[in-house]
């Protein structure tokens, strides 16, 4: 098998009976070829990352130093967002819808599902590529699309969407032009992960090579199978509601505008009669789900690394798939926990809490899992492995500091609260995002024939994992003390707060010690393009089908449809002469050595 | 090309008369539409009859009768158990104000206007 | 590597690409039309008044459009049929009737529409007048791709019937079960914004 580059065997490709060479722009650009999709949404979503953290990192300076001007950068911001460099309330809104936003839409479900999901599922199912390529090809420029909406709008008269990247009515309907793009940007982002969820399942369930039955698929395509399924049911009521908010807003209906609602100066000229909680629960009907889908890609790229790196079977592979497939339902029961202080009522306010406690269950229950999948295994620390061993007690913090929040009592004293965020951030942050690292650290020898600098990577990953424990551990401590979300000042007008103001800064010079840490992930990422270690098929020495194909795979993945004979995750199997054996393995093909 | 000829023949047949049942279906439910009963009674007969007419579009020319494969048994299954929770939304939002009296404060109307949340 | 089953059933689920893709899309759109009858519930649930259907629509022309749609469902049906018995001309025809009937509807439909604006009952009259002009305009936009994807099997895709007749069938069919679910979605409307 060649060890062909991905885009010359691309653009040499042979479909079907006719081979014809390929343009630089179908290629490169408009390529149906779901490898260079996966790699297209890698490296926009990274990209968008970045973006969103940068926001964080200056409105962080914010928190610290509120009314103080931002260096170097505050002379460019403009006099609509910061006059003299200092940030307006107004700008640091925009950055904070913006950055939810562009973290959860444009940055780490883009990468774990986008990026990941494309590149690795048909790899690792045995199939040549999607079942719908050109539908793929689609869903990356709907999302790319989404992305430059979203970041044309800091540059409309009064700046980006700045009501919450939850965009509750009645304010994000009296909200400046900003708002209109955020709805629109939001409608090309649906509209991509609707595309991209149909052409999941149907490649799951109908390419499978001979042999893949269900229950031998790797817990990574399980994860994303269901991750489908959330995106598939969950996102269209949101594009609903996005269109009752585009009506709110430019043909003055009131979906969302209650009746007798007085803004500035005086009552508003519209019918009324319509509820802002009706927005509220459209929203996260979506907005629950969406955190598995945030959460579950993640959790099948780390079972997969434990699996690999201590050389044995996951633990409990039924227990993770009922697992995944229970909290994949559940999700969709959970949502109006978001809500417990709109004045629903107790007897709705119960079911949602029982309904909540439930879910934790099936988490906690992967979890464990996976921690029990370390006992008793030959460890090996690659970065990786690092990676997704770091991401298990993140994980963990970011689940038990869910359940206060999803009992409505506790809640009361914590919703919106810094201590929210700080439990979010904590799934999201060193959870997912530390997996989606482990992911590419994982994958990059697959991708490009190379592996990642070991030495960067091991400072990237210290340097992350202490800087972003000071960046959200504190935010329990003044979550507690009741500091509030979307303080533009950090709370420096409340005297609730002033006894734990100081960690404001602390948190900010880990933010940006934890932004310098990235620079180190950078380098390594494009450096090793070119200069990573060379290495063949395999390199970790893993079962899953995708390690068969070369690095990179050519077009059309496998030269002939793989066989599969095993489960994906036999290592260290009695009498065979490696303790590793392949997916595509024959059974048998090891002659039992003699007994000693 | 393809599919027995009888069979397409015999489904045929069944096209037409689902045909005749649509259109029956919409004249009975226009019809309903003016019966002298109560708001409850008028929306259940009509969603009645709705689903009906639903029922045979989905049966006979989706083909969704002679369909057999639990993946698409499972996704329809999924979607109407969420569609329902969807449906459900709005007792959610209301379940603590039926039957109750309210006063609705409104800054436009006068203040006897006061409204029974139905 | 070619993908298989994209005309192809295969076997443990019982279905090809095309099919399987079709329903899991049009499971989404039942998600959306239900975000949006939702919506109609809890905003006619939570309101002081609202009007009957009949106030501001007009019924006779309301059941006027929903037998040409329906006959449309039928026609769509027929051409499907067509093509299963061999019988492209037929199949020509039926489909040129799936593709003018909606196009008749929406000529209707924008007609309600004219009259609507000349009496001012524009979406900010009210959240009935809203809830009306929002899910209408929707599902007209669903009627329109319709249209589109029904016009182009009509016309230029439909000399795949020569080359790759399996195919084509799968394609008709699919475009078919969109075209009943905007059917569907219509036989739910006409009697809640109507009749109710």
């Amino acid at each position: 098998m060649d060890n062909v580059t991905t885009a010359e065997g691309i653009a040499h490709a042979e479909h079907g009976h006719e081979a014809h060479e390929l343009s630089f722009l179908q290629t490169y650009v408009f390529s149906q070829d779901h490898k260079v999709i996966g790699i297209q949404y890698a490296i926009t979503a990274l990209l968008f990352l970045l973006f969103g953290f940068t926001l964080m990192m200056l409105m962080r300076w914010n928190l610290a130093f509120p009314g103080r001007p931002i260096p170097v950068i505050g002379n460019f911001l403009g006099m609509a967002n910061a006059p003299g460099g200092i940030m307006l309330p107004e700008f640091y809104n925009q950055l904070g819808a913006m950055h939810g936003t562009i973290m959860v839409f444009l940055g780490v479900v883009p990468l774990a599902v986008g990026g990941f999901g494309n590149y690795v599922l048909p790899l690792q199912i045995g199939a040549p590529d999607m079942a719908f390529p050109r539908l793929n090809m689609a869903s990356y420029w709907s999302f790319f699309l989404g992305g430059v909406v979203m970041i044309a709008s800091f540059f409309v008269p009064g700046g980006a969407a700045n009501s919450g990247w939850t965009s509750y009515a009645p304010l994000s309907v009296i909200a400046l032009e900003g708002q209109t793009w955020w709805l629109i940007g939001m409608m090309f982002l649906i509209t991509s992960s609707l595309l991209g969820s149909v052409n999941f399942i149907v490649t799951t369930l109908q390419l499978r090579a001979p042999g893949m039955s269900f229950m031998r698929l790797p817990f990574f395509v399980w994860a994303q199978l269901v991750t489908s399924f959330l995106l598939l049911l969950a996102f269209p009521p949101l594009e609903a509601a996005g269109v009752l908010q585009l009506m709110d807003r430019v043909a003055d209906t009131s979906f969302f505008m209650p009746s007798g609602l007085v803004v500035g100066d005086g009552p508003l000229e519209i019918s009324g009669g319509g509820s802002p909680l009706l927005w509220q629960h459209l929203f996260w009907f979506l907005a629950h789900p969406e955190v598995y889908v945030l959460i579950l890609p993640a959790l099948g790229i780390v079972g997969e690394i434990v699996a690999n790196n201590t050389r044995k079977p996951l633990w409990g592979y039924r227990v993770l798939v009922y697992s995944v497939i229970f909290l994949g339902f559940m999700s969709f029961i959970v949502w109006a926990h978001h809500m417990f202080l709109t004045g629903m009522g107790t007897t709705i306010s119960t079911f949602f809490q029982t309904t909540t406690m439930i879910i934790s269950i099936p988490s906690v229950v992967i979890l464990s899992a996976m921690f029990l999948s370390l006992y008793g295994g030959s460890i090996r620390y690659t970065v990786p492995m690092l990676f997704a061993l770091a991401f298990l007690p993140m994980f963990g913090i970011g689940g038990l500091t869910g359940l206060p929040l999803g009992l409505t009592a506790p809640d009361i004293h914590l919703h919106d609260t810094y201590y929210v965020i700080g439990h979010f951030h904590y799934v999201v942050a060193p959870g997912t995002i530390f997996a989606l690292f482990a992911g590419i650290y994982y994958w990059f020898p697959k991708a490009t024939g190379r592996l990642m600098n070991d030495l960067l990577g091991r400072i990237h990953f210290w340097g992350s994992i202490v800087a972003i424990n000071c960046v959200f551990m504190p935010m329990f401590i003044t979550g507690l003390a009741g500091m509030n979300r979307r303080l533009y000042d950090g709370g420096m007008q409340y005297a609730h707060v002033q006894g734990v103001m100081e960690w404001n800064a602390f948190m900010s010079y880990g933010a940006w010690a934890l932004g310098f840490f990235q620079i180190f992930f950078i380098f390594n990422f494009f450096w090793s393009i070119r200069h990573g270690k060379k290495v063949g098929n395999n390199p970790w020495q893993s079962t899953t089908l995708e390690w068969q194909a070369p690095s990179p795979p050519p077009h059309g993945n496998f030269s002939t449809p793989p066989e599969v004979h095993r489960g994906p995750y036999e290592y260290s199997v009695p009498g065979a002469s490696s303790d590793f054996s392949m997916q595509g393995e024959a059974p048998g093909a090891d002659p039992e050595p003699a007994k000693v | 090309m393809s599919g027995n000829a009888e069979e397409v023949r015999k489904h045929i047949a069944t096209y037409k008369k689902i045909a005749w049942a649509l259109a029956v279906g919409t004249i009975v439910t226009v019809l309903a539409s003016y019966l002298d009963v109560s708001v409850a009674l008028g929306i259940t007969i009509a969603l009645i009859i709705a689903s009906t007419k639903a029922s045979l579009v989905a049966v006979y020319f989706m083909h969704l009768g002679e369909e057999r494969s639990q993946w698409l048994n499972l996704t329809l299954g999924m979607t109407a158990a969420f569609w329902l929770v969807l449906m459900l939304v709005p007792l959610f939002t209301f379940s603590d104000h039926i039957g109750v009296a309210k006063t609705l404060p409104n800054a436009n109307a006068p203040m006897e206007h006061a409204a029974e949340a139905h | 590597m070619e993908i298989p089953y994209t005309v192809a059933v295969r076997p443990d689920t019982g279905l090809n690409n095309v099919k399987l893709g079709i329903w899991l899309f049009l499971a989404s759109e039942v998600m959306l039309f239900g975000g949006l009858f939702s919506t109609y519930v809890l905003l006619r649930m939570g309101a002081v008044e609202w009007p009957l259907g009949a106030e501001f629509l007009n019924i006779p022309i309301g059941t006027v459009n929903t037998a040409i749609l329906i006959a449309s469902s039928v026609t769509m049906v027929m051409a499907y049929a067509s093509l299963k018995l061999g019988d492209f001309a037929k199949y020509k025809t039926y489909m040129l009737a799936t593709v003018l009937l909606p196009v008749l509807f929406l000529c209707i439909k924008g007609y309600e529409y004219y009259e609507k604006v000349q009496h001012d009952h524009l979406p900010s009259h009210s959240t009935f007048l809203a809830i009306y002009w929002t899910m209408t305009a929707l599902h007209g936009i669903h009627i329109i791709g319709g249209i589109a994807v029904n016009g182009y099997f009509w016309g230029p895709g439909s000399k795949m019937w020569h080359t790759k007749p399996a195919m084509f069938e799968n394609r008709v069919e699919a475009a078919g079960l969109y075209w009943h679910f905007v059917d569907l979605v219509w036989i739910f409307l006409f009697p809640v914004l109507y009749l109710l």
